[in-house]
């Protein structure tokens, strides 16, 4: 069945010449020579004041990427991308360590006041003078306060290479939470990040993963000590903004046993003619029963309406469910890049360990996505679960790519997916290719691709109380993923309502 | 990844290399098709699994030696040949029997053709230009097992069914080997079935158990527009043997087609499918069951193009492993850009008997229509037991209650099949396979 009417409609309202976010901010930055190198990531290791064995660690990772292909099994083009051509490290200038958010450039304020990303933490939230769980006073970002912890977010910005500020660290540091720049960790936790980074991720894991570890420049550290609940979500914003910049942050999550934690990130960059490489490492690790819920905004510049320009977005992202019972859920709403190659993963090695990921992918324009999971079970009765949705339009090609596998020692292991795709126009394509691997006969995998999972009971309901078919599917694909959506930061959950009420009607498999 | 570049050949290649220089003048027909085959395949190299399509069937490693090619059969092997096919006598079919992939008119069933039908040696026909124009043309693709085909294929046939034609017995492509010595048989064989013509073609291929061989078996298969096929191919090799068949199908419009791949035997087995869908209006059923046990390895690889809009495809394979057996499924549906209104589906389910055996599945879509329904389904697990227990519960020993649960899950593929003597043909089959099991 063809897409509807209102469907087309939502789409076209966030079709890539509709992108908000392409300003640029003029600001003098502080570049490392383009090219890679050597030096150039003995520049950046500087630049941190890294311990020796970090910069063994990223020599030894820039020796093995020069080894390495980059990959080509993805369903997405483009032309070869020039490393040398290339700045890996640029920040914005600066005093060394902004003790206080007055001495940032207040152009970079100003950038993240236009992007909604609240840096001044009482303009931003209030609630700090509020109990949690009270309604905080909208404003800037707080919509509502129905959340059981209140609404306060807790923000790492992150500007070209480098993080510009952290806000309610104190605050987190009360309850022993660790929340800081990558960087910084690697200056006052050092046993830490030894301990933890590439752990999940190894060096050598992929082509761009390694590069990552060559070049990373900052990111997100996130530390949650055992039995603790973070009292606040946790989020950092990216944001590339220099010219012929890649911007490669680097991301640790560690939740200690029984703790808690909620992540979640946004991306923007300027519009611009030329494509921008962002390749990301992102790690999770969660001991016994710790739960990591992380969630990412995805809107990096698409390129214009004729597929120039735009993110190219190669990123690894994996989660490690190290204890029992642990739990990692990866929550992605994708609608930027010109091109996005990613695949957050659950290792599911703990006994009774679980993982999930929830997928809206929509492409516009010229986009190709190439994204997906990969759920690898390990231990006894690991759950795992998918659901992807994607949505394209335009010229653009939209591939679900995700792997499910219990391996010998995974007895019980159960996994269930589901994975529909909408095509608007007769330009674009939809694609899906699972892999399903069971290595033992106790494992239970579905995989399905269909949209009857909508039940028709719900759908009777609604319709008996007066709304269209369509409106009943809207709804319930919505309270289908209201949960996830509210726990986004307010900005980005207005936007993410307006893109997962694009109904799912007429969805190919 | 990228796929490497390999100076390093193997053991196989070296001798597939050798063994080509040394025969393709004594090889038939198609010199010029033979030597662009053999370079693609001498660039390729055996497939590996780091090669998408071959992911886990990696025959690089499966096949560690290449064999002599066969011989021309001797009497011993055509005495042996004699009962070959002779499970499948319900069907009635005329029977076409190919040993050690040389056609033997002898032992053939040639006697009072059907008006319409014609059946000759793909070894005296290679040499005719209008064959040379349609082999390797029906579905183009450059798959390195096709290529190898191509570049040695010795025998095999090549039946015409003309316009309207009926036929009322079925074609039974009886492919014997005789196991004689340790060789490699390449055959192909060439079927076009003409506008609004009825057949059935049935493959079934055998070999002496224990015997180590390696088949390496293609068909052309055009089924024209408002044509009626079956056809149904069962891979029963003896358990040394390697099995590699390519099936590429062009159907036409309004046609009905149905295909169903039974396969249990054979050491390692990979049937690849291409079928492509030319015309609009034509209903499909591509159906098949897989029964392995031991360390027995069957990959089902299955391409089903969507050139043009309106069909009707159906999909439904499944899978039943036991021992350390390891079943695989592959399968892409694409949908072209103008083949609007398709609809196609896709369900492959795999039983696991086992703690060791392995079952591994890719069902993919590749869509560029938006006015389609597409969609699939994959489940791998054990029997059910709470179905079990009902079963037992009602007085039936475990061992028979696992056995109907198994064949009701068959079933559900097996009962695709029209032809009713070839569906009860292969109940029995299962069944006896069943009872080999416990």
């Amino acid at each position: 069945m063809p897409a509807v009417q209102e469907t087309v409609d939502q789409v076209r309202r966030i079709d890539v010449d509709q992108y908000k976010y392409g300003f640029e901010t003029i600001i003098e930055s502080d570049k490392a020579p383009k090219g890679l190198n050597d030096d150039t990531v003995r520049f950046i290791s500087a630049k941190k004041n890294e311990p020796q064995w970090m910069l063994d660690w990223r020599l030894d990772a820039y020796r093995r990427w020069q080894t390495m292909r980059e990959p080509n099994w993805a369903k997405v083009h483009y032309p070869p991308i020039d490393y040398q051509d290339l700045y890996y490290y640029s920040a914005p200038k600066k005093k060394d360590g902004p003790k206080s958010l007055d001495e940032i450039d207040p152009e970079i304020l100003e950038t993240y006041r236009k992007l909604g990303i609240p840096l001044r933490e009482t303009e931003a939230l209030l609630g700090i003078q509020r109990p949690a769980g009270e309604a905080a006073d909208g404003g800037e970002n707080g919509e509502s306060g129905e959340s059981g912890y209140g609404r306060r977010v807790a923000v790492d910005a992150v500007f070209d290479s480098v993080s510009v500020a952290t806000t309610f660290k104190e605050e987190l540091a009360k309850v022993g939470v660790l929340f800081m720049p990558i960087s910084e960790a690697l200056q006052k936790h050092p046993d830490l990040v030894k301990q933890y980074l590439g752990t999940v991720v190894p060096v050598t894991d992929n082509f761009f993963a390694t590069l990552n570890a060559a070049v990373f420049s900052d990111g997100s550290f996130v530390y949650v000590p055992p039995g603790v609940r973070c009292p606040m979500e946790l989020s950092t914003y990216f944001r590339i903004n220099e010219r012929n910049t890649g911007q490669f942050e680097r991301t640790l999550i560690i939740a200690d046993k029984g703790s808690y934690v909620s992540y979640l990130e946004g991306c923007t960059a300027p519009s611009r003619d030329e494509n921008q490489l962002h390749a990301a490492v992102v790690e999770l690790i969660a001991l016994d029963d710790a739960e990591i819920k992380y969630s990412t905004i995805q809107n990096w510049y698409p390129g214009d309406k004729n597929g120039k320009g735009g993110v190219y977005n190669f990123v690894t992202k994996r989660g490690d469910c190290r204890g029992a019972r642990s739990k990692i859920s990866w929550t992605q709403l994708e609608t930027g890049s010109a091109i996005t190659w990613k695949y957050p993963s659950c290792i599911l090695r703990g006994d009774d360990s679980r993982g999930e990921f929830y997928s809206i992918a929509i492409s516009n324009g010229h986009q190709q996505v190439d994204s997906g999971t990969k759920m690898i079970h390990l231990g006894k009765n690991t759950i795992s679960r998918i659901i992807s949705k994607g949505i394209s339009a335009g010229q653009s090609q939209n591939t679900y790519r995700g792997l499910v596998s219990a391996h010998r020692k995974a007895k019980g292991a159960r996994n269930f997916t589901n994975c529909d795709s909408l095509l608007i126009g007769d330009k674009c394509g939809a694609h899906t290719v699972p892999y399903i691997e069971a290595k033992n006969a106790s494992a239970v995998i579905e995989h399905e691709a269909t949209t009857s999972k909508i039940s028709e009971a719900t759908l009777f309901y609604c319709r008996q109380r007066g709304l269209s078919a369509e409106e009943a599917v809207a709804l319930v694909v919505n309270g289908f993923v209201k949960d996830v959506l509210q726990t986004l930061p307010m900005e980005f959950a207005v936007e993410a309502q307006k893109l997962i009420s694009v109904s799912l009607e007429g969805s190919v498999g | 990844m990228n796929a490497e570049l390999r100076p390093i050949k193997t053991a196989a290649e070296t001798a597939l290399s050798a063994a080509f220089a040394a025969q393709k003048a004594q090889l038939p027909g198609m010199a010029s098709a033979r030597e662009a085959a053999f370079k693609r395949f001498e660039a390729a190299g055996l497939p590996h699994r780091r090669v998408e399509d071959w992911k886990y069937t990696d025959l690089r490693a499966l096949m560690r030696e290449a064999k002599p090619l066969a011989p021309r059969p001797d009497a011993v092997a055509l005495a042996r040949a004699k009962n070959a096919g002779a499970a499948f006598a319900a069907v009635e079919g005329r029977r076409i029997v190919l040993v050690d992939g040389v056609f033997i008119p002898e032992l053939s069933d040639l006697a009072a053709l059907e008006p319409g039908l014609s059946i000759r040696s793909m070894a005296l026909a290679a040499g005719d230009p209008a064959i040379a124009e349609r082999l390797g043309h029906v579905v183009a693709t450059d798959n390195v097992a096709v290529a190898l085909n191509t570049a040695f294929m010795a025998d095999g046939v090549v039946i015409d069914v003309a316009e309207r034609a009926a036929l009322t017995r079925p074609l039974h492509l009886v492919a014997f080997n005789s196991g004689g010595a340790p060789a490699s048989v390449f055959t192909r064989s060439l079927a076009t079935i003409g506008k609004g013509a009825r057949a059935m073609l049935i493959e079934s291929h055998e070999g002496a158990p224990g015997n180590d061989y390696q088949v390496n078996t293609a068909l052309e298969l055009t089924v024209g527009d408002e044509a009626h096929v079956d056809h149904v191919k069962i891979t029963g090799e003896g358990a040394g043997a390697l099995h590699v068949s390519s099936l590429m199908v062009a159907v036409g419009a309004h046609a009905r087609f149905n295909e169903f791949l039974f396969t249990a035997g054979a050491a390692v087995v990979r049937n690849q499918l291409f079928v492509r869908f030319d015309g609009e209006g034509t209903v499909a059923g591509i159906r098949g069951a897989t029964l392995l046990n031991g360390r027995e390895h069957a990959d089902t690889t299955l391409v089903a193009d969507h050139v043009a809009g309106d069909c009707v495809a159906r999909e439904v394979f499944k899978s039943v492993l036991d021992g350390e057996s390891r079943g695989v499924f592959q399968g892409k549906i694409i949908v072209r850009p103008h083949a609007q209104k398709t609809d196609s589906k896709m369900a492959a389910h795999a039983l696991l008997l086992s703690e060791e055996a392995e079952a591994d599945s890719k069902p993919e879509l590749e869509i560029f229509a938006d006015d389609v329904q597409c969609g699939h389904g994959s489940t791998a697990g054990a029997l059910d037991d709470d179905l079990l227990f009902y079963l037992k519960a009602r007085g039936i020993p475990a061992k028979e209650a696992e056995a109907l649960m198994i064949q009701a899950f068959v079933g559900e593929a097996i009962d695709g099949i029209e032809h009713a003597g070839l569906r009860d043909t292969l109940i029995d089959h299962v069944a006896a396979w069943l009872k080999k099991r416990s």
